[in-house]
């Protein structure tokens, strides 16, 4: 079979004859069928498929192996749906576990005229792939200035001690509000799923201040500890002697009352005595009780008559006395 | 003559296509006859104009376009210096005008610059630095925006949003400010210091006072307990030996004896006495 040479502008091409045969025919079909086929493509499983028919949004299409009229017909953009994108504000990760603070992002006023050093980040996706393509340019650079925005603002409702301590959660919150009403606003069907502020802190030149505050507040905590440990110790100590005093009274008072009992229970049995034979038995107890009290000391027996010459007597004792030095 | 053919043919398709055109999402677009503008279209897709020599289509964006407005030192009421960092979100609203006042957008860019900066200017000159830094800034935003929008709207643009990014004070001020945070803090760490003094010496102070009331207390309590005792006893004493009170007294006088007189004591007896009586008569 003969080959015939065919010169279209400056190249020449070899086309069979039999081909050349059948006329344009062929030639063309061939030509709309690779055309056609251009049209086949894929929608990733994390992707959706935005079909635009001259230029106009004709369909969204989910993932899998899809076609679409071929250019300029119909034309398709497929945006990542589920992927999470993340920007950094106040500082740039530059290796792994690696970071550079960037200050001019992270030091801003607060809402008390102090200045903090503050960073975030912001983690956002697409919640409409339509609005998110066409209706506004460089979403990246949009959201991160309406992030850097969206802190500042917050930031400058909250006083320094706030934004260092309890304030945080609340103003990751009403940044996150904020950003997604700036982003809403705008139209950017951009969903923020999540601002987190990294680390807010006091700016490096007067960090030891502020260091210094902190352990202030904790002497004052080892203070007041002390003191309780101090009292904590007294205290219990002045019940226990309270108590011992206490209990001291008790025993003093069943002991009184025992010993009354005691005497009472003897009164009542010698009185049960006497009652038989009252005057026998006074005249025993006096008895019984002289002789138990007459043995051990100094004695003197005046006789009749000489009871009123006590001169004597004094003598008597002042000599012995004298005697026994 | 088959030559001619293909040259009407070609000639033919070009023109043709030179009347239908594609609008994209992203824009919108002004036909001109002669250079005369004609229509608008902002719907995409499909459309047909007129032959190229006789019609032509200018494409313009739609989309919410950005510009970022370098940082600029402004003064506010009460005469302090700012540094405002903002950033102007706009869009083509009227094409048409658009094309005949500003024709592109760097031109567009220009005007916009002039008149955000000279509104921002005006509206913080209007304000305390205090208030555009903290509560009052998105209002100052709102108004700066509104302010804009209406004097950009001849030129068929739309000011959708006025923000400002940052708002920074000159180095100077800065360091001011964080000689007023030093202090600050120094002040507020010897507030907690004297606190922590004061708590220990008031805790010192409770307890000594508590300590005081403890025993003086258990003191009461002790001496009623013995009161108690002693009237319990008294009661009982009485109750018996108010039996037979002679009685009582004679034994309890003896018991007295015992006790009152030891070997120290010289007892003197008359002979005549009770005891001794025996004793004289023999």
């Amino acid at each position: 079979m003969s080959n015939r040479r065919v010169i279209i502008g400056d190249k020449e091409y070899q086309i069979p004859e039999k081909l050349l045969s059948l006329g344009f025919v062929p030639i063309l079909g061939i030509a709309a069928l690779l055309w056609l086929i251009t049209g086949v493509y894929q929608v990733g499983p994390d992707e959706v498929g935005v079909v635009q028919r001259f230029g106009k949004v004709n369909r969204i299409v989910q993932s899998g192996l899809r076609y679409h009229f071929p250019f300029p017909i119909e034309t398709v953009q497929t945006p990542k749906v589920t992927e999470v994108k993340r920007i950094e504000i106040g500082f740039r990760t530059v290796g792994k576990n690696q970071f550079r603070t960037v200050e001019r992002e992270s030091i801003m006023l607060t809402g008390d005229e102090n200045i903090v050093d503050a960073e975030m980040i912001v983690q956002y996706k697409l919640k409409d792939p339509e609005a998110y393509l066409f209706n506004f340019v460089r979403p990246v650079l949009t959201v991160r200035e309406a992030s850097e925005a969206s802190l500042r603002t917050i930031v400058g409702r909250h006083g320094i001690d706030e934004a260092l301590t309890a304030g945080k959660l609340m103003i990751q919150e009403e940044t996150k509000a904020l950003l997604q009403s700036i982003l809403d606003k705008y139209n950017t069907g951009i969903l923020v799923v999540a601002v987190q502020l990294q680390d807010v802190s006091p700016p490096k030149v007067v960090i030891s201040a502020f260091k210094d505050v902190a352990s202030a507040k904790e002497d004052k905590n080892r203070l007041i500890n002390e003191a309780e440990g101090y009292r904590n110790d007294v205290i219990p100590k002045a019940r226990g002697e309270a108590q011992a005093m206490i209990r001291e009274a008790e025993g003093f008072k069943e002991a009184r009352i025992k010993r009354s009992e005691g005497d009472v229970a003897k009164f009542k049995a010698m009185l049960k005595e006497y009652k038989k034979a009252k005057s026998i038995t006074k005249k025993r107890l006096y008895l019984e009780a002289i002789e138990e009290i007459l043995p051990g000391i100094n004695k003197y027996i005046i006789p009749d008559g000489e009871g009123g010459n006590l001169l004597n007597l004094l003598n008597l004792t002042g000599n012995e006395k004298g005697g026994k030095k | 003559m088959k030559k001619l053919i293909i040259a009407l043919v070609i000639l033919f398709s070009i023109v043709f296509f030179s009347t239908v055109f594609i609008v994209d999402m992203t824009e919108q677009v002004v036909i001109l006859q002669f250079g005369k503008p004609v229509r608008t279209i902002k719907e995409p897709g499909l459309h047909f104009k007129l032959p190229i020599p006789l019609q032509n289509a200018v494409v313009f964006d739609n989309r919410l376009l950005e510009y970022d407005v370098p940082p600029e030192e402004i003064l506010s009421r009460d005469k302090k210096s700012l540094i405002v960092d903002n950033y102007v979100r706009w869009k083509i609203v009227d094409p048409l005008l658009f094309l005949q006042t500003v024709q592109a957008i760097p031109t567009a860019i220009t005007r916009l610059d002039d008149i955000v900066y000279s509104e921002l200017r005006r509206e913080l000159g209007t304000h305390n630095m205090s208030e555009i830094i903290t509560e009052r800034r998105e209002i100052i935003m709102e108004q700066v925006t509104h302010n804009s929008k209406i004097a950009t709207s001849p030129y068929g643009i739309e000011v959708v949003d006025v923000r400002i990014k940052r708002v920074d004070l000159p180095k100077q001020n800065e360091k001011s400010i964080y000689a007023r945070m030093e202090a600050e803090r120094k002040r507020q760490a010897n507030k907690f210091r004297s606190e922590g003094d004061e708590e220990k010496q008031k805790i010192h102070a409770l307890t000594e006072k508590d300590k005081t009331i403890i025993l003086a207390n258990a003191y009461k309590e002790a001496q009623e307990i013995r009161g108690e005792g002693e009237a319990i006893a008294l009661e009982i004493y009485a109750k018996a030996f108010g039996a037979d009170p002679d009685f009582y007294e004679f034994v309890r006088t003896l018991e007295t004896y015992k006790k009152i007189i030891d070997g120290n004591t010289t007892l003197v007896l008359p002979a005549d006495s009770d005891l001794f009586k025996l004793l004289g008569n023999q």
